[in-house]
């Protein structure tokens, strides 16, 4: 499905990072963001994948514990945790990973569709997978992953 | 060029000239002589006619126009100000506003200016037929039309290469078939002559026979007039009604001192204006004012302010690093800077605060034109329009109080008779007043009426089953007062356009409400009616009490805690699985808040506990706390979209040390 790749031309900018043991890639124009790991408020009562909201420079962001809501194993914070913001239909989301690793951009010729992949079992938050030489990026679906009428389903 | 940048600028400023406008015309209205009013009057409409013009919005540009014409007659003495002209002249008002209201779609559709544009000039036309006064005028008083920029300066153009300018009115004979014919016969042998540059009713009418039988012309010609009128003549069935040769020069000053700035009128008025000047300085001054402003979007002021808030945080943690190293030069800087950010924050606040004005403003003309409807002769007085409000508070406040506005003048005051019956002044006394008291801002209607007829409340509750008769006799005044708030009460006999469908005092109440202000009411037959509503100075900042439970903290607002207590274990009972306790021997219904909240708390010890006694509606339940944070006032912030759903919450807020903690919504918690 290349059509749901927003980027023009025939390359996306991807912000690279890791959850669990997989690589992912965001587009670079839904990332408004990078910053580390902030105390986080739970919110009581929201969605399960909810992880709470963070203090963003006065802003109250929600943030979105992403291994829970991929069905990754228990996110372990460290040094290297970041919280990656992001902006999708005017709405701001944290994202927290394990790790950003770089900037890099694709080619759309070497994308594919989504398929389950590896310990991932969540391809309908994917938009497809990038393969690289001994890598696999997995393209995220941001509107997919906060999906509102499956977040009312879950509160 | 696009202009669609410019819309929203344009639409924000003509509703500031509407506004002084409306109050301004009110204004003259009580002081018909003013021309220090009707100058200001000049230029409101003279800047909204410029800025519609450049919009391209033709029927705002033409309905200012034709009311510029009319205000002119004003300032010409040749019109007098009467409540049947300013009925016409705020109707037009009306219509300008729903036309701002979306001005690209109202041209080229309804033509809501036409018909007003048709009034305005019967007015001229009425005007005409008065005994006219007397001096040299430049152009003849019937004459409807004005000149235009362009028209003028074709005038200028012409005066100077030695043409005259002539004002002609041409009759042609009753009965006369083919008007149009003649009408056309005219011009041809005119066009000989000279040069029409303007007629009236416009070419288009006449070829259509759109006239009655005469029409009017301002002809530039360098033939004496005899000859002019002789070629007309010859035309059968034509009539020369007037020629006269029109002075330019009197012309374009007249146009120019339509367009000019109050300064050079000064010098058009006679001495005896200087103590009008005098009288009227405020309104004046409060423009001045207006000038030295600067429109911020609210959204900017939001950011501003998390900024600021953002700098305090920051201020907290040097001030640690401070204090744990302690570098006592370090602290005595941020001691400075401290006092910087703690007046930096309240100049923020003060910012987003606007005047009670804005909603203000537009009440003397609701009044006038409700006590004109209902016949009734109100003294409108309005107090502390400067006190400010928040932003956000300011939106919500307008309808309540035309609410009650409507209320006073439709119930409270009694028509004139019944006035002069109760030995009152014919003029009734309607105050609408505003002050600032502590944190929060008072507001109170008040009319000098009849008052609330407590006996026919009563009547009217043992009718609808609201009280029964039994109650009735334990039923106080007071209690009787509050049942003016049930939906569907209303003590009026019969519904007028205004009011009496009771659906009214218990939407003012919820409104109130939901803004955390406070309603009272205080009546006493025949002497009058006072609303008095106490409203917070700001809906983003409110005061709240932080908890604590299983090392989460939550702020709960103090509008909604009675009070707050403290048990021990053992005074928890448990009745029908329900844990109460005992408060001053009422049995108290209680929530632990780490389950309503599911807090994972360690196993509860053996300590002392402390209870939140909150009120849902006329419930009170206790929560059961770890402890009490303390009180302190907070900033409220959204929670976005994503987590607008949650029930529970208010939004959530960030304490001093830069955590977020959630606002407990007790409503819509329990």
């Amino acid at each position: 499905m290349p059509e749901k790749i927003a980027n023009t031309g025939d390359e996306v900018q991807l912000v690279v990072f890791t959850a669990g043991k997989e690589e992912f890639g965001l587009e670079v124009n839904q990332v408004q963001e990078i910053v580390r790991l902030l105390p986080i408020a739970r919110v009581p009562r929201a969605a399960a994948f909810i992880e709470g909201v963070v203090n963003l420079r006065g802003n109250v962001v929600p943030v979105i514990n992403l291994h829970y809501r991929l069905g990754l194993e228990e996110r372990r914070n460290t040094d290297q945790t970041r919280i990656i913001v992001t902006e999708v239909e005017g709405i701001f989301v944290g994202l927290v990973v394990d790790a950003v690793i770089e900037v890099l951009y694709l080619s759309r010729s070497i994308l594919e569709p989504p398929a389950v992949v590896g310990s991932v079992d969540s391809s309908k938050f994917l938009k497809g997978i990038g393969k690289l030489e001994n890598r696999l990026l997995l393209l995220l679906d941001l509107a997919a992953l906060l999906d509102l009428e499956q977040q009312r389903e879950l509160t | 060029m696009d202009l669609s940048q410019y819309l929203d600028m344009f639409l924000a400023e003509s509703k500031e000239h509407l506004d002084s406008l409306n109050n301004n015309l009110l204004l003259l209205e009580k002081e018909p002589g003013n021309i220090v009013i009707l100058n200001e009057i000049f230029r409101s409409a003279h800047t909204l006619k410029g800025m519609a013009a450049t919009m391209g919005f033709e029927q705002i540009t033409e309905l200012t126009h034709e009311m510029e014409s009319t205000l002119m007659l004003f300032k010409e003495e040749k019109l007098s100000v009467n409540p049947e002209v300013m009925d016409v002249l705020l109707r037009c008002l009306d219509a300008l506003e729903e036309m701002i209201k979306d001005p690209e779609a109202i041209d080229g559709q309804v033509n809501l200016s036409s018909p007003l544009i048709t009034k305005l000039r019967a007015l001229g036309e009425t005007r005409s037929r008065q005994p006219a006064s007397t001096g040299d005028v430049a152009l003849p008083e019937s004459y409807p039309a004005e000149f235009n920029e362009y028209e003028l300066s074709v005038l200028q153009a012409a005066e100077k290469s030695n043409y005259r300018a002539f004002y002609l009115k041409v009759g042609i004979a009753p009965g006369t078939v083919m008007k149009s014919v003649r009408a056309f016969m005219v011009f041809r042998s005119l066009e000989e002559v000279g040069q029409i540059i303007k007629c009236h009713p416009p070419v288009q009418d006449l070829e259509e026979e759109k006239f009655e039988d005469s029409f009017e012309m301002v002809l530039l010609s360098q033939k004496p007039p005899e000859q002019i009128a002789g070629i007309l003549e010859k035309i059968s069935e034509v009539i020369v009604l007037s020629l006269q040769q029109i002075d330019i020069s009197k012309i374009s000053h007249y146009l120019r001192k339509a367009d000019s700035e109050l300064g050079t009128d000064y010098q058009a008025v006679p001495e005896k204006s200087d103590i009008v000047n005098m009288r009227s300085s405020r309104g004046v001054v409060h423009d001045a004012i207006a000038f030295r402003t600067v429109r911020v979007d609210i959204g900017r002021l939001d950011m501003l302010m998390n900024l600021v808030g953002e700098l305090v945080i920051n201020k907290t943690r040097l001030e640690q690093i401070g204090l744990s190293h302690r570098l006592s030069e370090l602290l005595e800087a941020i001691e400075q800077m401290g006092r910087l950010t703690t007046d930096l924050q309240s100049l923020v606040m003060k910012v987003r605060m606007v005047p009670i004005r804005q909603v203000f403003n537009r009440f003397p003309r609701m009044v006038r034109d409700f006590a004109r409807e209902l016949h009734k002769d109100v003294e409108f007085i309005m107090e502390g329009q400067d006190t400010e409000l928040d932003r956000t508070v300011i939106d919500e406040i307008g309808d309540p109080l035309v609410h009650l506005i409507r209320n006073a003048l439709d119930h409270g005051v009694e028509p004139q008779e019944e006035r002069a019956q109760a030995g009152k002044t014919k003029t009734a006394l309607l105050r609408l007043a505003a002050r600032q008291d502590g944190n929060s801002v008072v507001i109170e209607v008040e009319d000098d009426g009849r008052g609330i007829d407590l006996e026919k409340v009563r009547r009217k509750a043992l009718a609808k089953g609201i009280i029964t008769e039994k109650e009735e006799e334990y039923v106080n005044e007071r209690a009787l007062l509050k049942l003016i708030y049930e939906p569907g009460f209303s003590t009026a006999d019969v519904v007028t356009d205004l009011s009496g469908r009771g659906v009214g005092m218990d939407v003012v109440k919820s409104k109130i409400e939901s803004l955390n202000g406070n309603i009272e009411i205080e009546t006493k037959k025949n002497q009058g009616t006072k609303v008095k509503i106490s409203l917070p100075l700001t809906l983003a900042i409110i005061q709240a009490l932080l908890v604590s439970v299983g090392g989460e903290q939550y702020a709960i607002p103090l509008s909604s805690i009675d009070e707050t207590t403290f048990i021990t274990p053992e005074q928890i009972k448990t009745v029908k699985g329900q844990e109460v306790m005992l408060l001053r021997g009422a049995v108290l219904p209680l929530l632990r808040l780490e389950s309503l909240l599911d807090v994972k708390t360690a196993a509860s010890e053996n300590r002392d506990l402390f209870v939140v006694v909150v009120r849902k509606g006329e419930c009170q339940t206790g929560l059961v706390v770890d402890a009490l944070v303390g009180q302190q006032e907070i900033v409220i912030k959204s929670l976005g979209k994503l987590l607008s759903g949650t029930k529970g919450f208010a939004g959530a807020t960030i304490l001093g040390n830069g955590q977020v903690s959630l606002i407990i919504d007790i409503s819509s918690l329990l």
